[in-house]
């Protein structure tokens, strides 16, 4: 278990994929103890690659990994009766319970906040699913690319298209799901935060992977409601800003408004004769000659690598940066200086450099990090330790398939 | 009335634009206090960007719904933080506080005399956020960030995009990312102060805000040797993963398929149940390897129907289908009115506007919106009189040296 501020808080996951358990990693990497419940087949991520070195093994997925550091796992059969019975002991035990299921599932699995919370009535129990416990759409099935095109962002990417041939698309990567995570992490908090110090009690609390990504894209409905039509890809975005392809072929974006951005941009590079046209002499007329200044750009910017250019339009106090690969943000100077990647020692995958928090502390620097468990790592130490369960009755439990 | 979870908790927010002012923002969903510190000669670009009520000639400090949407529930102050009065006033304010928070440049809280220490110094518990491109220290920590900066330099624009095309920063709400990040890490501060009487400051990078969201894709690196690449919407093993067109003027719904039993299912509705017998597309590894052809054949079919349409057929046999969505949709889609997902609040001069509910629904302290953002300078009156208990004549001069401006 990590150090950190939330020592002392305790979570039970059961949640798969990237939205729970970044959820529940939140907690974990800054010192709560999460305890992450698995079906005996493990997490779905845990099949998911890309996998280190290639080896298509559960405990070498890169989603895995880094989801779950700071955690413990148990297998556990929510199906059986007895898997069931633990559960409930598992809840008497803690502070907060995540779960990710289709709405309707843990109740049909006698799981339901109103058997657990009298079991623990301070328990606060927030569920995590694709439109939430209400509505109309309450039961429809949707994965990442699902959820995040209906929460209205994926129509507005590619961000700055041509035009609208192609398809809207979703943010890289795990974004849309991350987002979700964090966003669950601090309403579940604020309920914790309640019930300790706020003379508060237990509570339910349903979030919706929709609305949660909705929360992101709040100014789309705002610009809506005052123009009366919706934007799309095509629409610029708020602030101009320009993408500009470098001699080794890696890219720059680079801020163009207001004013003082683009005299930045024109110092650092020496005031060519390009920049001082009657065409890009105002944010207006750069606006609507943009296609024309990428190509002065473009032109400058072969004779530099993107870091190059990024240190030089730096200097003069205009902001821009190179886009990075997961192999940059690695060798970035910066995270360097500010320790953002952590190392950690895992059973399969040895010692590996994972990216850790977004900031850093005065108080309680987190230490003790931990890599993300083996599947079913602490089953004794949980069912035996903390349970009271006998060697023996792990036995049992395994051959009957509840662990 | 119900509770509130964050009640009796006083943030004061000197940030401006988006970052700073979504992350109290959305703790003040949750009851917490929050005032906007702000001044005449130094205003929040906010003010001054986005769509505007009105013509130009009503254009004004009151007029951007765009600060609205991102100042919800706050109340405001204006200081002038070039006063050295403004600055005594400023510390007075915090020492009230249980939060500070800011996205200066790094170094200008400092320099205005408004550092951690110096705030310590007035609270000695006081907790104090900072909010910056790429951290406070570091080579980099004095450079400018806006959020294309963030998306590209935390490794986010990389991995988006289709992938014959460029990489994409997204819609300009990166900001929004950073300030949920820097709201859970405020929350875990004021957890750790009840327990140990110790406050802190939070340094934290929006770059790396972005970063950590695509985590499992930087992993890679170090666990293969190799970048991964922009995608558009496919997946790593999942097909069909695609957006589709369907019938109306720029309408897609998004179909994603995991097992066999969806893809059956999918081709059935398709009326082309034979595919999923077809040895090029049987199990999902082929699917996956054959996506190209899938998307097209896929894209035969959508075209007839309208995104609902396919929604509703799909979903009726569990696939995982859903449209989309433009504004438009959403605010007017029966799930989200379900949901109750849009209220309006009532602003003094834009009159009334709409906005989204808060992300969470709780069973016992409903998050809420209480008001709308505050009119520059309107809560002066109760901060500098009624909080910090100043005179009438102490204000007023304050006023006159323009300490309050």
């Amino acid at each position: 278990m990590a150090n950190g501020p939330l020592n002392g808080v305790k979570v039970l996951e059961y949640c798969e994929n990237v939205a729970g358990p970044y959820c529940a990693k939140q907690f974990s990497d800054l010192g709560a103890q999460v305890i992450k419940v698995e079906r005996p087949e493990g997490d779905e991520a845990r099949r998911r690659g890309p996998f280190y070195h290639d080896e298509a093994d559960p405990e070498h997925s890169a989603c895995f990994l880094f989801n779950n550091t700071n955690k413990k796992s148990i297998t556990l059969n929510l199906e059986s009766r007895k898997g069931q019975e633990i559960l409930k002991k598992l809840i008497a035990k803690t502070d907060i319970f995540l779960e990710d299921t289709q709405p309707g599932t843990m109740e049909r699995l006698g799981l339901g906040y109103d058997t657990l919370s009298s079991i623990n009535p301070g328990l606060i129990m927030a569920a995590l699913t694709p439109y939430g416990q209400t509505g109309p759409y309450r039961d429809y099935k949707a994965y990442y690319l699902n959820t995040f095109h209906a929460s209205g962002a994926g129509y507005l990417l590619p961000a700055d298209s041509p035009n609208t041939d192609r398809e809207p698309i979703k943010m890289g990567g795990s974004m849309g799901e991350s987002d979700i995570g964090i966003c669950a992490a601090v309403g579940i908090l604020g309920a914790y935060y309640w019930r300790e110090f706020n003379g508060g009690k237990g509570q339910y609390i349903d979030i919706s992977k929709q609305e949660a990504e909705m929360a992101i894209e709040r100014q789309n409905i705002a610009l809506y409601h005052e123009t009366g039509k919706s934007k799309t890809r095509t629409s610029n975005s708020a602030v101009r800003d320009i993408l500009i392809k470098c001699g080794d072929g890696s890219y720059i974006k680079i801020v163009l408004l207001p004013e003082n951005q683009w005299n930045g941009l024109v110092r650092a590079l020496g005031n060519p004769e390009w920049t001082k046209k009657e065409e890009f002499s105002t944010d207006a007329l750069r606006i609507k000659n943009y296609r024309q200044m990428e190509k002065y750009l473009t032109e400058t910017a072969k004779e530099y690598n993107s870091y190059q250019l990024f240190e030089k339009i730096q200097a003069e106090g205009t902001a821009c940066a190179p886009v990075c690969n997961a192999e940059q943000v690695y060798k970035s100077p910066q995270a360097e200086v500010r320790g953002f990647f952590v190392e950690m020692d895992h059973p399969a995958v040895g010692e590996i450099k994972y990216p850790g928090m977004p900031f850093t502390s005065s108080a309680v620097p987190p230490t003790d990090n931990q890599a993300a468990p083996l599947l079913g790592q602490n089953n004794e130490e949980i069912y035996s330790g903390i349970l009271g369960y006998s060697k023996e009755d792990l036995v049992k439990l395994k051959e009957a398939g509840v662990i | 009335m119900p509770e509130k979870a964050l009640k009796g908790i006083k943030i004061v927010n000197f940030g401006w634009v988006y970052a700073a002012p979504y992350c109290s923002m959305l703790l003040s969903f949750m009851g917490a206090d929050v005032v906007k510190v702000e001044s005449r000669l130094r205003v929040d670009q906010t003010r001054r960007t986005g769509v505007f009520v009105g013509d130009g000639a009503t254009v004004g400090l009151e007029s951007s719904p765009m600060f609205n949407n991102i100042n919800l529930n706050s109340k405001g102050v204006t200081i002038n933080l070039k006063n050295p009065k403004g600055i005594e006033l400023a510390k007075r304010l915090v020492a009230e506080c249980d939060v500070v928070m800011e996205n200066m440049r790094p170094g200008v809280m400092d320099k205005l005399g408004l550092g951690y220490e110096d705030l310590k110094a007035v609270k000695p518990d006081i907790i104090m956020l900072s909010m910056s491109g790429f951290g406070s220290k570091g080579p980099y920590g004095h450079y400018a960030g806006y959020a294309p900066v963030f998306a590209s330099f935390g490794g986010g624009a990389y991995l988006t995009g289709y992938s014959d095309g460029d990489p994409n920063t997204g819609s300009g709400v990166m900001d929004l990312r950073a300030g949920t990040a820097a709201a859970f890490a405020v929350l875990s501060a004021l957890v750790y102060r009840n327990r140990t009487g110790e406050g802190q400051y939070i340094d934290l990078s929006c770059s790396e805000s972005v970063g950590v969201l695509v985590g499992p894709e930087l992993l890679e690196y170090p666990l293969t040797g190799r970048s991964p690449e922009r995608c558009g919407n496919e997946d790593v093993i999942m097909a069909p993963h695609q957006v589709y067109r369907c019938k109306g003027d720029d309408k897609w719904v998004s179909i994603a398929v995991a097992t066999d039993e969806e893809f059956a299912a999918l081709c059935k509705v398709m009326g082309k149940p034979e595919l999923a017998e077809d040895p090029a597309y049987a199990d999902r590894y082929s699917r996956w390897e054959n996506r190209k052809e899938l998307d097209k054949i896929i894209s035969g079919w959508t075209p007839g129907y309208s995104h609902l349409e396919i929604t509703r057929m799909l979903q009726a046999v569990g696939v995982a289908a859903a449209p989309s969505f433009t504004a438009e949709e959403l605010v007017s889609d029966p799930h989200t009115i379900a949901r109750e997902k849009f209220i309006t609040v009532d602003h003094p001069t834009q009159g009334k506007k709409w906005v989204l509910t808060p992300p969470w629904k709780f069973s016992e302290t409903p998050a809420t919106i209480e008001k709308c953002c505050p009119v520059i300078g309107e809560d002066n009156d109760h901060f500098f009189l009624d909080v910090l208990g100043l005179s009438q004549e102490e204000y007023a001069i304050l006023k006159e040296e323009k300490a309050i401006e």
